[in-house]
């Protein structure tokens, strides 16, 4: 009796050739994104999604076309923190048209297809024994429907907002059509430290190029005297050592960060001459520079 | 997953699927090329959604895919996507009167079943509210 290595093909499915079919869709709509970088942090709560935001805005005050994909299926916020709230997806020719923010960024993000604010993400499903097997699933191929469908046009930067945890990326990267970098972010806290290492430890596995890592709320500004003082500890650039990954800049903290996202204003553009805006302005040059040089310039 | 036709040791082909598009079951025939002996594959719910999940459909696509069609489906309360051109169209409405088009659209677009707000479909709710 034949065994299944004995019979080619699949019976008239072509499970492959749909597959392959996904991917040749995906290839070509990143044909016009001259850079895709993925944002992650490993531990939630650092503000890599606050950071994801305001380097969009600080390259789009750049002058380079941006867009956002806000990979985090459970938790999306980047339309409310880039302002685009309350804005649909719309269909266009060939694809989903994205929402367009402040500086032309467009956004695609799960929650721009929630029938009501904060509606929870709930999926249509049976009750099987092990929801996460099947959730998992659906996560990843929401994230790839939202890169096979998407009609970003030409753009210089697809920043891609991954979910927390260190597990993710090495998940995520393996749908991503291309990853041309990755960005860290981290807090000056040990116990935050320790989870990203693990994803930039997935970064060089996976050989993707880190560009560096930003470390957010690194300082607070002194009432008294203005000068920045630790917010969680007085240990210099440890956090860079210890990732033995380059400093691409330091966000100190800022409320008014918090406050812009909650308002849907990129802070950067409504603060771009205090501390925090010239950080993540010098972030976004930094970017800007590493990608131009590995690509000979725009 | 492949089928062998016990019988004639041969490779079983894919026929037809009873309920691809839609359901949340999947029944799928395939046979035998030689005897024409036929089998059904039935995949409970759970198996269902996990192959559609994967963004490949059992037996081939036989309809064309919708740009974002497995998020549209499987979320629990997704917002109706407007096309380009339906959405211009509702922008020429006076502001203050376009919230209550836009929600009589939709009800309208969901009581049919649309998984989109089309231009036909605004024409719709324009021919049923005699203007």
């Amino acid at each position: 009796m034949k065994t299944y290595r004995d019979i080619a093909g699949d019976g008239g499915s072509d499970i492959s050739g749909q597959v392959a079919s996904r991917a040749a869709r995906m290839r070509e709509r990143m044909a016009s994104v001259a850079n895709c970088l993925v944002v992650m942090s490993g531990k939630g709560g650092v503000g890599k999604s606050a950071v994801t935001a305001n380097l969009a805005a600080a390259l789009a005050l750049r002058g380079r076309k941006v867009g956002v994909l806000d990979a985090d299926i459970n938790g999306p916020c980047m339309a409310r923190m880039l302002g685009v709230e309350g804005q649909a997806l719309k269909l266009g020719e060939g694809g989903v048209i994205p929402a367009e923010g402040p500086l032309g960024m467009k956004v695609v993000s799960m929650d721009l297809l929630l029938a009501r604010e904060a509606a929870p993400v709930e999926w249509n499903a049976p009750a099987p024994p092990q929801p996460h097997i099947w959730r998992g699933a659906l996560e990843a191929a929401a994230v790839q429907e939202f890169f096979t469908d998407t009609v970003w046009g030409k753009l210089d930067y697809l920043l891609v907002d991954l979910p927390p945890g260190p597990e993710r990326f090495p998940g995520l990267y393996r749908l991503l059509p291309r990853c041309d970098g990755a960005i860290a972010v981290t807090i000056p806290s040990a116990v935050a430290q320790l989870t990203v290492m693990r994803s930039i430890a997935s970064a060089h596995s996976l050989r993707v190029k880190l560009l560096g890592v930003v470390e957010n709320m690194s300082s607070y500004l002194c009432q008294r005297c203005g000068a920045p003082q630790p917010l969680f500890r007085d240990e210099g650039d440890a956090g860079g050592q210890l990732l033995g990954a380059s400093i691409l800049g330091r966000i100190p903290f800022d409320p008014r960060i918090a406050r812009c996202c909650d308002q849907g204003v990129p802070f950067v553009l409504a603060h771009r001459q205090t501390q925090a805006g010239r950080a993540f302005m010098d972030i976004a040059a930094q970017v800007g520079g590493l990608r131009v040089a590995q690509r000979g310039g725009h | 997953m492949k089928f062998l036709c016990v019988t004639c040791d041969e490779a079983m082909k894919f026929v037809e699927a009873a309920d691809a598009a839609q359901g949340d079951t999947f029944s799928a025939v395939f046979g035998c090329p030689r005897c024409g002996h036929r089998i059904a594959l039935l995949a409970n719910p759970w198996e269902t959604r996990l192959v559609r999940s994967l963004g490949v459909t059992l037996g081939g696509r036989t309809v064309p895919r919708e740009p974002l069609e497995l998020v549209r489906e499987s979320l629990a309360e997704c917002r109706l996507l407007w096309t380009d051109e339906a959405e211009r169209r509702l922008a020429r409405v006076p502001e203050f009167v376009r919230p209550i088009v836009r929600e009589s659209v939709e009800r309208h677009a969901r009581e049919r079943g649309c998984r989109e707000v089309t231009c036909e479909v605004m024409d719709e709710v324009r021919s049923k509210m005699g203007m």
